[in-house]
């Protein structure tokens, strides 16, 4: 039976609740019905005046070359960041979980990056990876590499996926080392048995009852490269160079605040708020149906 | 199907700590050995050790002419049934089954044939294409048992397989073993806690306590002769009454103690407990004060129980005798 606390007072219950509530509808609804409405509109430039256009600066972004590159750019960003997210820390997960002695140090070594701020990890990352004086560009230097994410788009991108990647890594290192630790020993012990190597054992055992974990990861690590990696960028490319790391979420802050073309970057944070909704479905539509072994 | 042989095994896993002292026993071709002791006592450890998800540290296991030491538990040619089952829970029964003997390399008709044999052995037929969460506790240990019997290894090793069941289940699972071991005749290592397991499916026991095999024999013999203080504490239920006389411990079973005339009295005890169970009585007293030994007595059906003196006599033939400092038998 379902435990159940009985107010006595009608009110006591919705004042308890009010700050959320309060909190939830001043910073997440009241902005997202502006940004609707802005997304319908035309400022000039001082935002002196506005008039209602309907879809056009819908119409405008999707004719906007730039527009749909960013789009490419933030698939390709979010797909590498999750890809080398979670195979990354499934592998340091995988090595933990055989870790006997020390194994507090090293967990929580590799759970440490989660508590950097992602602004932090770019400059971090930055400072590395720096043209000029950056210690990772000097052994590169030495391997005959030339390194210059300045004016080189690929090169750009590979360090916010860097950065992305080492900050996210802890998280889903955290779940995969869970789920790890909830498989039975004795599963393992049987697949030895039956016949299978480790990695058969990993690949037919192990993998597959990480799998609900997996997906789960995997929705989290695409709406954290979607939105959150915005602090990785602001701090390190900017968006570019030219407009090879210029992701849809800095896009957004890029035109509406630098470019201060206010509809537009409205109509494309709606376009935003649309993916998130959607994969806030894929989530709880999979995940929450998840096989239950 | 081989013999199993244990030469002087032993494991520690800090030079301190030594959990299995020294076990040696030959276990013939086919026959069905039960490994009993209490919990902690190391018993699962030594069947570990012949699966070879443990290692030994000195003494060989052997099974067949092979020393397996340093084999894989793979390359053993043995199957085991853990105590939680330990199916694979993403994989159908058929593919719980099949998984080792796909592994093996064995063609797609053989493992079909080898399946559907051990599932029909296991009346399991119905519930092939099934996941283990979409079964019941009897079903899913029958099929870590088909897992085991498709592999038709050389030897099973069995750790409390049936310790998750319900009692009811237990029995049945436990008959079902029996008839399933004459109709295999593979060599059988079964690991209990439950001596009733133990006495109904044993050809031959192993009782272990604190790493130390106490006694090795058949279920009665074991019970009607048992080496030590400990195999005689431990094997019956109530088990064997152990009273200080002469500086030596007499041991008599309850179901040899009888009734009498106060003059005749060979033991007086105080009964405290009265447990009557249908087909007899169980009483229970000290034979002086309360920190004496105590003393079950099971009584006939009919007897008259009550609290107080109960005067009783035995057969000096069913006495054993122990001597108190080693644990031994004395006579």
């Amino acid at each position: 039976m379902e435990k159940r606390v009985v107010f006595r007072s009608a009110w006591l219950p919705y004042f308890l609740v009010a700050p959320q509530i309060a909190i939830t509808v001043v910073f997440f609804f009241w902005p997202a019905v502006q940004a609707v409405w802005f997304s319908f509109q035309l400022q000039d430039a001082f935002g002196l005046k506005s008039q209602f256009v309907g879809m056009q600066n819908f119409a405008h972004l999707f004719n906007d070359r730039n527009y749909l590159t960013s789009f490419k750019t933030t698939a390709l960003f979010s797909g590498l960041v999750a890809f080398f997210g979670i195979a990354i820390s499934l592998l340091l997960a995988t090595m933990a979980d055989r870790v006997l002695r020390g194994a507090m140090a090293y967990k929580t070594l590799l759970i440490w990056p989660y508590a950097v701020a992602p602004a932090i990890a770019g400059v971090l990352w930055a400072f590395l990876f720096a043209p000029s004086i950056g210690i990772v560009t000097y052994v590169l230097k030495g391997w005959g590499v030339d390194w210059n994410w300045i004016i080189n788009g690929d090169q750009a991108m590979l360090l916010v996926v860097i950065a992305s990647v080492w900050k996210e890594i802890s998280y889903n290192f955290l779940f995969f080392l869970a789920g790890l630790q909830s498989i039975p020993k004795s599963l393992i012990e049987a697949a030895a048995i039956d016949g299978a190597g480790p990695a058969r054992r990993f690949w037919t055992i192990v993998f597959p009852l990480l799998s609900p974990t997996t997906f789960f990861l995997l929705v989290v690590n695409i709406v954290y490269a979607f939105f959150d990696t915005f602090g990785v960028i602001d701090a390190t490319t900017q968006g570019g160079p030219g407009q090879a790391t210029n992701i849809l979420v800095y896009k957004v802050y890029h035109d509406g605040v630098k470019a201060a073309d206010l509809g537009g970057s409205s109509a494309q944070s709606v376009i935003l708020m649309f993916i998130v909704i959607a994969l806030t479905v894929v989530q709880f539509r999979f995940i929450e149906r998840k096989v239950e072994y | 199907m081989a013999a199993v042989s244990f030469r002087d095994v032993r494991k520690s896993y800090t030079p301190e700590l030594q959990v299995i002292h020294g076990v040696s026993m030959d276990i013939k071709d086919g026959e069905f050995i039960v490994i009993l002791g209490p919990s902690g006592c190391g018993k699962s450890t030594l069947l570990r050790m012949v699966a070879g998800l443990e290692t030994i540290t000195s003494g060989e296991i052997a099974i067949g002419d092979r020393v397996v030491n340093n084999l894989e538990p793979k390359d053993r040619d043995i199957a085991m049934v853990f105590q939680n089952y330990a199916l694979y829970p993403h994989m159908t029964v058929y593919d719980n089954m099949a998984y080792g003997l796909r592994i093996r390399g064995l063609s797609k008709d053989d493992i079909s044939v080898r399946v559907k044999k051990a599932a029909d052995i296991l009346e399991l037929d119905k519930y092939l294409e099934r996941r283990p969460r979409e079964l019941s506790g009897g079903q899913r240990q029958r099929v870590a048992m088909g897992r085991a019997i498709v592999r038709e290894p050389q030897v099973f090793l069995f750790d409390e397989p049936l310790s998750n069941l319900d009692a009811k289940l237990r029995v049945q699972m436990r008959a079902e073993l029996q008839a399933l071991h004459r109709r295999l005749g593979t060599t059988s290592l079964f690991v209990t806690h439950d001596q009733v397991e133990a006495m109904t499916l044993a050809q031959r026991m192993i009782v272990i306590n604190a790493g130390r095999a106490e006694q090795i024999g058949a279920p009665l013999e074991i019970y009607a002769n048992p080496a030590t203080v400990f195999v005689a504490s431990f094997i019956g239920s109530p088990p064997m009454n152990l009273v200080p006389r002469d500086g030596r411990l007499l041991g008599i079973r309850p179901e040899h103690l009888e009734p009498c005339a106060a003059s005749d009295a060979m033991l007086t005890i105080d009964v405290d407990l009265i447990e009557p169970l249908g087909a007899d009585i169980l009483v229970y007293g000290h034979v002086g004060d309360r920190d004496s030994a105590r003393v079950a007595a099971r009584l006939p059906a009919d007897a008259l129980a009550q609290a107080g003196k109960l005067a009783l006599r035995y057969d000096p033939a069913n006495v054993h005798w122990f001597d108190p400092k080693s644990g031994l038998r004395s006579t």
